[in-house]
């Protein structure tokens, strides 16, 4: 990739505080603070601290991940399953680092200097950085990641203190709204993101079976609904491709 | 001796899981991520039905301030929000919304 | 290191295979291992194992140092503590396979054909494949580094029934005796891959406070001794460089 002229030339602060600048005028950041209000007010009605639900969100920095730690941490819960589920849930952050990092890093960037930018891969920062990325001279590159994702999770982080001392302190209803924000958002954002057969069939299979496994009380009823739904797909999918291999 | 698991299980999600993780990293690792790849492909399967899932959770067994709310109208309200998004240009912004504001009003008819 | 010209027929895939078996069955390596695995066969034994479970804990983990792990602490320790240390004594695994990958594939090798190879690698089929492969010619040595592969295998897996029975039917004195293997084995190999200062210093603290915190009776005391000792030998690392590197 050849060096393009600097969109904004200048040293690596000014480079991260142009990332800050797109963070705040991005469509994320509205998105965020939304999402995340909810992610508080969830994390107070399931009983954790909002020091906790704080540090989960800088520290996971993923939704669904953090949704499955909280609901999955309360009496009656397997820890290994919630580890399991947590990690499979973020396993789609796997290809976007690695489709991310080549666009960012350079020759010389050792790993250390990567992991921060690694850490606030998600999306959102994902999409931003690379529509604006290639524009920037490759060493502001990750200067530039850091102020966008930094500034979203700074975001995050103040949205989920924000839910939290709402959900204590509004009526009920309120709290029920902010609470259903997730899994609306979620169903949603799942579905919008579900191009191929695969992720529609494992979509609507997770949402018929979890329920079913939930209350016949079997052990790993996540993990189960995930392996028999996702299969399922994966051969629903498997299926379809033979059958029409455009698909 | 007694175990918390029952051993096979544990062998499986204890012994080999934890263990096998780092041989398939090292495949990525050696040799790129094949994202069309057979297994990543199922992976992504079950990810998502896992997600699914946990929607499916937080709806129909829901804590607090949510489980105030009677369990047809929770489920008819991510109904509607998700017909939302189907029928307006698949727009997330569009579902939350309306589901949110089928939840709200659903509450306020059916009583909270 | 460049691909040595053979000067002979190709061979197939079945007798490269073979090759690799005859390679595994000369190699001092077989005898380490069956050594080796009897001390975990009888450890299975002690700690209330299933004969099954011993052979196939061989066979799927094939790790000896998570299997010890997961022999001996299953038992006593959480499952996540359990699960944890088992992954970190892996970590190793990954370089392992990524160095072997560049040896065995060439463009039009397909992923799964890399699955049986990278399960069979473990420490002693890596060395013995990285020493062998290059006498053989790159078709071949998928199939080769198969039959190195299971040869060894066969003979922990033999091993690890052998030592349960062994362990069964032995006076006390005898069974103690080879559970004592374990132990002593792992030591010596670590002590023979001490090169520097820092390995030498983590594994006397690790040998002198593992015992200490484990009295403690606290959770994860397995963890916590390898996060004490490990940061001090680093610690100490860190500042020799900084003194050595000092005017």
């Amino acid at each position: 990739m050849s060096e393009p002229p600097a969109a904004d030339a200048g040293t690596s602060t000014s480079a991260f505080a142009y990332g800050v600048r797109i963070a705040l005028t991005s469509v994320f950041a509205f998105v965020i603070v939304f999402t995340y209000i909810g992610f508080g007010a969830m994390a107070h009605d399931y009983g954790f601290s909002v020091g906790w639900a704080m540090l989960s969100t800088a520290l996971q920095w993923a939704g669904p991940a953090q949704v499955i730690l909280v609901t999955g941490l309360g009496p009656g819960t397997v820890l290994i399953e919630t580890a399991v589920a947590v990690a499979l849930s973020s396993v789609r952050l796997l290809p976007i680092v690695v489709a991310l990092l080549p666009v960012v890093k350079r020759e010389d960037s050792r790993p250390w200097q990567l992991v921060v930018p690694a850490h606030f891969m998600a999306v959102s920062v994902w999409v931003e950085a690379m529509r604006h990325a290639p524009a920037l001279p490759r060493a502001h590159r990750i200067p530039f990641c850091n102020g966008v994702g930094l500034t979203l999770v700074g975001l995050g982080v103040a949205a989920t203190a924000a839910g939290y001392y709402m959900q204590a302190v509004l009526p009920a209803l309120f709290g029920a709204a902010a609470m259903f924000i997730t899994p609306i958002s979620f169903l949603c954002s799942t579905a919008r993101n579900a191009r191929q057969i695969l992720e529609k069939a494992a979509l609507a299979l997770g949402l018929v079976i979890g329920p079913l496994l939930a209350f016949t009380q079997v052990a790993f009823d996540l993990l189960w609904t995930g392996i028999i739904g996702g299969t399922i797909a994966y051969l629903v999918h498997r299926y379809a491709r033979k059958r029409s291999p455009a698909a | 001796m007694s175990f918390a698991m029952e051993p096979f299980l544990a062998l499986i999600l204890i012994g080999f899981l934890p263990s096998e993780v780092w041989r398939w990293l090292g495949i990525v690792v050696g040799r790129g991520l094949d994202e069309e790849s057979e297994i990543i492909l199922w992976v992504r399967g079950v990810a998502t039905a896992l997600i699914a899932a946990v929607v499916a959770r937080i709806v129909v067994l829901p804590p607090g301030a949510l489980a105030s709310i009677p369990l047809e109208v929770r489920i008819g309200a991510l109904g509607i929000g998700f017909l939302a998004f189907l029928l307006i240009r698949r727009s997330a912004f569009a579902g939350v919304l309306a589901g949110e504001a089928a939840l709200v009003l659903g509450a306020l008819a059916f009583g909270v | 290191m460049t691909d040595t010209a053979i000067a002979r027929p190709p061979r197939s895939s079945a007798q490269a295979f073979r090759d690799g078996l005859r390679a595994a069955l000369t190699s001092i390596l077989f005898y380490v291992l069956l050594g080796n695995y009897s001390g975990i066969g009888a450890l299975c034994y002690e700690f209330g194992f299933s004969p099954i479970w011993a052979v196939l804990c061989t066979l799927l983990i094939w790790a000896a140092p998570a299997q010890v792990i997961l022999i001996s602490t299953l038992g006593t320790a959480t499952l996540l503590e359990v699960a944890i240390a088992v992954s970190l004594s892996s970590v190793r695994l990954l370089p392992m396979v990524a160095a072997l990958l560049p040896m065995l594939q060439r463009e039009d090798t397909r992923q799964r054909d890399l699955v049986l190879p990278m399960h069979l690698t473990a420490i002693s089929v890596w060395v013995e494949g990285m020493r062998l492969l290059p006498g053989v010619p790159k078709e071949e040595r998928a199939a080769y580094y198969n039959g190195l592969g299971c040869g060894l295998l066969f003979a922990a897996t033999f091993a690890s029934a052998a030592g349960f029975y062994l362990a069964a039917s032995l006076p006390p004195l005898l069974a103690a005796a080879l559970l004592f293997l374990t132990p002593m084995s792992f030591l010596m190999t670590v002590c023979r891959n001490t090169r520097t200062l820092m390995d030498g210093l983590a594994l006397g603290l690790g040998l002198v406070l593992g015992p200490l915190i484990a009295a403690q009776k606290i959770g994860l005391d397995l963890l916590w001794t390898g996060l004490i000792a490990g940061s001090a030998a680093y610690a100490v690392h860190r500042l020799r460089q900084a003194k050595a590197s000092a005017p």
